[in-house]
Formats: structure tokens, C-alpha cells, sequence
């Protein structure tokens, strides 16, 4: 399929991030937006309220963020794409009902412009503290999906493919944007609706008297039926049988969440996203994600004026993280170095990954600023020792 | 590659914000360079102190920051004083004659422009800020005049086109009557890594 021309802004744009991450929503089918306003993130719905009613598109603003994630769950039964839009302190909240979608295999995006935390921290300001909330900050096992753009060019492309995602795999996918990346203005090239890969969910086509809600399909993703189109339907948080009707077993309770982690988990091979560069015969191998990523190449260019080795793999895909790529390259690397703006979350996948066959460096900023890329060429050099 | 940096600077409610967004869409759209606009998002209210920065780069900007600015845009005397010091040795200042008092040191080149005085005379101190634009394109040469004419056009509100462009040529033709045809050639800084 391709994009709905009506929602596409064909052209050669000068746009922000969240602006480029509205557009994007919209050129992947979006008509349901509801959300609660938050800085650093308020500039996606304000572009979005301004360009849906051209296409019929509705946005709500709800009282706060926990309503605003109950809204998309429930106004995606319809059959209708649904996103919200937040920051840290509304990404909290949003949480519970994450994990409600992920349960109820309810397909959404929700877009995070993280800011620098904990708690209301630095509302204007950039940080990446948010990437082990996005994975795990749900009670319960369940898969999620992230997606990291390092540019307003990316925050178009990746929101359109999170939308891909969530509609493939029937499971919520985050947008875990930075700050800096939501509020920097740069070139933006929108193509034409033809060229816009669009994945809409599998509709069944079996008769109402044989549909199960919750049978799983090859893929171990169960076929939609829309509210309304006169399918018996019932959705739960509760553990569920296939017909969608609570069932309080271990048994039950083993066959439904292994599926849903495993819809993720088995076929990682085909979400996971990353860019490599160079690491043919690196020693040292960065690895960074978001905004982070640009600075990194800026201090790769640095080392390698040292006469250092380095190559750089880049993530699109935060979650499910590429663990197959990274035990192949501790196996024949020195070292990893990892610069994010926390202070040290997924370094520590990559060290789990590595297994000790190849050191991990890890490069913390607090937040409310990126990296010198100086300090990273610092860590670079010392890894390469 | 070439890196140029620039700090626009005024306050709130002056347009530094649209100011730097045309010049960015210049350089990135109609001049086929690479340029990162950030705009200062501090809980300023309107009439305190706003800042716009660029990079602009014939490669791929990856650093989005500035450090030092290489262009320094100046609409009030509040901006001068809180950014003066972070630019280059050689920076080129860019400033509102009326507004802002300039002590720029040993090898900083300054060019005034009465912009919102120009933009009065045009009949609406809005367009101020394309005014000051006009007269930063002719200093700078950053992309060629008619470029930069057509990220004006492309910019600004509907129906306002006409307003904005003769307020962009008044700032254009105040440098050529001030100080010659030639340009500065601003954009001859060093090139710098990032």
C-alpha cells in the first residue's frame, strides 16, 4: 500500500522535528491524534490540529495523559491509526495503558520528546534518560517496539515506519525523539503519497461465527475485526483465551504472553534497524542513537584524524535491540563506546551482549545539553589503548 | 567543508526567530547547503531577550550547536551584552544602529543598519526583522540575492509578500549606499570541524 495523498505534504520542506514528526503521522494514515500538551512535544499536536481537519482527521486534548493514552487505545478498535504525543512526566503516566494496548494487541504510536528528568526536570531541554522506561516502565513482560530519529528528515521517515510497525505487529511502537531533535529546523523532502510505504493491520475476512479475536495468524498476530463491523468482540487486560474472554491459568497465562513477547522477540530479525559504518577492522566501535549519533561522527572524525580505527553503528531501532549484531562484533572488536544522554542505560545491553569479549566504554552526560564531541574523542582514544 | 556559525539575536516579539528561519531555508532549499536552525527555547516571554542559532555547512551538519559564533545578528543592546563574548576574534557583527551600541574587539568587523527605522519609513515596524535580513544577506553573501529573495517569499504570511520584499531590498540597498557593493566576505572564515 501507499500513503492516502490526502495527508501527504509532498514537497521540499524547512521544518522542525515534532513539525516533520506530525507530518509523518499523517502521511502514514494518523487520524486520531489525542494528547496533553507538554513541552518539549506540544509543536507535533499543534502542527497536527492545524492540517487534520483538512483530511478528517480528529485531535483531542484531553485532561491529561492518562485519558490521552486510554483515548488512542479505544479509538483504535475502529480500525483507525491513533497516536499521542508527550514528554517524560506525561510518559509516565501513560504507562499503565501501554501496557493495556500491548495486551489487548492494539496497534499506536506514542511519541516521546525526551527531555532532561527525572520528574518534571528540564522541561526545554534535551536529554535520552528515557530508554529503559520506553523498554521496560510497563509492569509485566510484554514487547514494545522504539524507534530513534536523529533528524527532522528521520523524525518523518521513522514516525511513518513506527506506524508500520505498530500495524505489522499489532503492539504499541514508541517514537523516542530528544529535545534537540524535536526543536532543531532543518531540510526536510516529503515524496510523493506513491512512493510512501504504507502498512494498514490485516483485516479478516472469516465469517463472524469463526472469528476469534485473539487467533493468532503464521505470524503469531491475530487478524483485526473493527468495532461496528458486526464481529462479537470482547478486550481485556485480563490473561485472555482466543475468543478474548479472561481465563485465570498459568497455562493460559504462558500461551498468550509468550506470544505476545514472542511476536517481538522472533522476529526481531526483521524490526531490528541500525547503520553501520566502518567497522570492518575497527578496534573501537561507537555506538549511538538520536542526536547523540551526530555528535558521535563528529568525534569519530576526530579519533580517526588520531589514527585510530573506529567504526560506528548507529540505531534506528532502540527496541528490539540488535543483541545478534553486537555479540558479532564484540568477537572481533577491542572495545564498544557508548555515548547517550543519560547516565549509562544502554550501555548496559551492550555489555550484556558483549559477554565480556569486548570492553564497553560508556560516555554519560546528565542531560540539558549533547556531548562535546572532544569528550567523546577522549573516551574514544582511551578505548583504543 | 565549511562551517559558518551564526547567533541572531534581539528581543522576543522582534522576529529574530523568522529571521533565522528564512536565512536557514535560504542556505538548506534554495542554495542546496546544509543548515541546522535552533531557536533559543528558554521561558522567555515577549519584549526579554530571544536568540536564534544556524550552522551552516557544505556538509552534513553533525555538531547543531554553535560555539563560536562567526556571524553575530544583533536587534537589542540586551542580546549584544549577553552573547559578545562567546564570538570569534574575527566575528563579523551584524547589528540595529538605533538599538544596539557595539564595542567589538581589534579584527571584529561591524556593519549598521537602522532597521527599524527603514521598516517605520516602509510604513510597519514588523518587517523590521527583513529588513535587518536584507541587510544581512549583502553583508554575508551567505547565498545570492535572489535566493535569499525567494526564502523571503516562501517565509512569510500570505498577502504580506510584497511588504516583506521591499523591506528585504531597503536593507540590501542600505548596505550598498553604506559601505560599497562588494560584501565583507563574511563567509571567508576558517573553516572549522564538527
Amino acid at each position: 500500500m501507499t500513503a492516502e495523498p490526502s495527508g501527504v505534504l509532498t514537497g521540499i520542506h524547512y521544518l522542525d522535528g515534532d513539525f516533520a514528526c506530525g507530518e509523518g503521522a499523517m502521511a502514514a494514515g494518523c487520524r486520531f491524534v489525542a494528547g496533553y500538551p507538554i513541552t518539549p512535544s506540544t509543536e507535533v499536536v499543534e502542527r497536527i490540529g492545524r492540517r487534520f481537519p483538512m483530511m478528517g482527521g480528529i485531535f483531542i486534548q484531553m485532561e491529561d495523559e492518562l485519558a490521552s493514552m486510554a483515548a488512542i487505545v479505544g479509538a483504535a478498535w475502529t480500525g483507525t491509526k491513533t497516536m499521542t504525543v508527550t514528554s517524560g512526566p506525561g510518559f509516565s503516566l501513560m504507562m499503565e495503558n501501554i501496557g493495556l494496548a500491548a495486551m489487548m494487541e492494539v496497534p499506536c504510536v506514542v511519541v516521546n520528546v525526551q527531555r532532561g528528568g527525572p520528574s518534571t526536570g528540564l522541561p526545554t531541554m534535551v536529554g535520552q534518560a528515557d530508554v529503559m522506561q520506553a523498554r521496560w516502565g510497563s509492569h509485566g513482560d510484554y514487547p514494545i517496539i522504539a524507534l530513534c530519529p536523529q533528524s527532522p528528515q528521520e523524525a518523518f521517515d521513522l514516525t511513518v515506519e513506527a506506524f508500520n510497525l505498530a500495524e505489522t505487529w499489532r503492539t504499541p511502537v514508541l517514537l523516542l525523539m530528544d529535545e534537540c531533535v524535536g526543536h532543531m529546523t532543518e531540510k526536510v523532502v516529503i515524496p510523493p503519497a506513491s512512493e510512501i510505504r504504507v502498512v494498514n493491520r490485516r483485516l479478516t475476512d472469516k465469517k463472524p461465527e469463526a472469528y476469534r479475536p485473539y487467533e493468532p495468524d503464521e505470524r503469531g498476530v491475530p487478524e483485526f475485526a473493527r468495532v461496528g463491523d458486526g464481529y462479537r468482540f470482547h478486550a481485556t487486560g485480563l490473561t485472555h483465551d482466543e475468543r478474548g474472554y479472561p481465563i485465570m491459568t498459568a497455562e493460559c497465562q504462558a500461551r498468550t504472553v509468550r506470544r505476545l513477547v514472542d511476536k517481538v522477540r522472533k522476529n526481531a530479525d526483521r524490526i531490528v534497524r541500525f547503520e553501520e559504518q566502518d567497522v570492518e577492522g575497527a578496534d573501537v566501535v561507537v555506538l549511538a542513537y538520536g542526536i547523540t549519533a551526530r555528535v558521535a561522527r563528529a568525534a569519530i572524525d576526530m579519533a580517526r584524524a588520531q589514527g585510530v580505527k573506529v567504526g560506528f553503528l548507529r540505531l534506528v531501532v532502540l527496541w528490539p535491540f540488535p543483541e545478534a549484531k553486537i555479540r558479532e562484533l564484540a568477537a572481533r572488536i577491542r572495545a564498544f563506546v557508548v555515548p547517550e544522554i543519560n547516565l549509562g542505560q544502554l550501555v548496559l545491553e551492550v555489555e550484556r551482549c558483549a559477554g565480556g569479549q569486548a570492553r564497553t566504554c560508556g560516555v554519560p552526560h546528565a542531560g540539558g545539553g549533547v556531548h562535546d564531541p572532544e569528550e567523546i574523542c577522549r573516551v574514544i582514544l582511551e578505548a583504543a589503548q | 567543508m565549511t562551517r559558518t556559525e551564526i547567533r541572531i539575536t534581539g528581543f522576543g516579539g522582534q522576529g529574530v526567530v523568522l529571521c533565522g528561519y528564512v536565512i536557514g531555508r535560504a542556505c538548506a532549499i534554495h542554495a542546496g547547503q546544509h543548515a541546522t536552525m535552533i531557536q533559543s527555547f528558554g521561558p522567555e516571554a515577549r519584549g526579554s531577550s530571544c536568540s536564534a542559532t544556524l550552522v551552516v555547512s557544505d556538509a552534513p551538519v553533525l555538531y547543531p550547536y554553535i560555539r563560536r559564533p562567526d556571524v553575530f545578528v544583533v536587534m537589542s543592546n540586551d542580546g549584544y551584552e549577553k552573547y559578545a563574548e562567546e564570538i570569534k576574534d574575527d566575528a563579523v557583527i551584524v547589528y540595529e544602529q538605533d538599538l544596539v551600541h557595539p564595542t567589538p574587539k581589534p579584527g571584529q568587523r561591524t556593519y549598521g543598519v537602522p532597521s527599524t527605522r527603514i521598516a517605520e519609513q516602509l510604513g510597519r515596524a514588523l518587517i523590521q526583522n527583513i529588513v535587518m535580513l536584507g541587510f544581512f544577506g549583502a553583508v554575508t553573501r551567505i547565498v545570492p540575492r535572489q535566493e535569499m529573495r525567494e526564502a523571503v517569499r516562501n517565509s512569510v504570511p500570505a498577502g504580506t509578500e510584497e511588504l516583506n520584499l521591499k523591506a528585504f531590498e531597503a536593507g540590501w540597498t542600505w548596505y550598498d549606499e553604506q559601505y560599497g557593493t562588494r560584501g565583507s566576505a563574511a563567509m571567508a572564515a576558517p573553516a572549522s570541524t564538527g
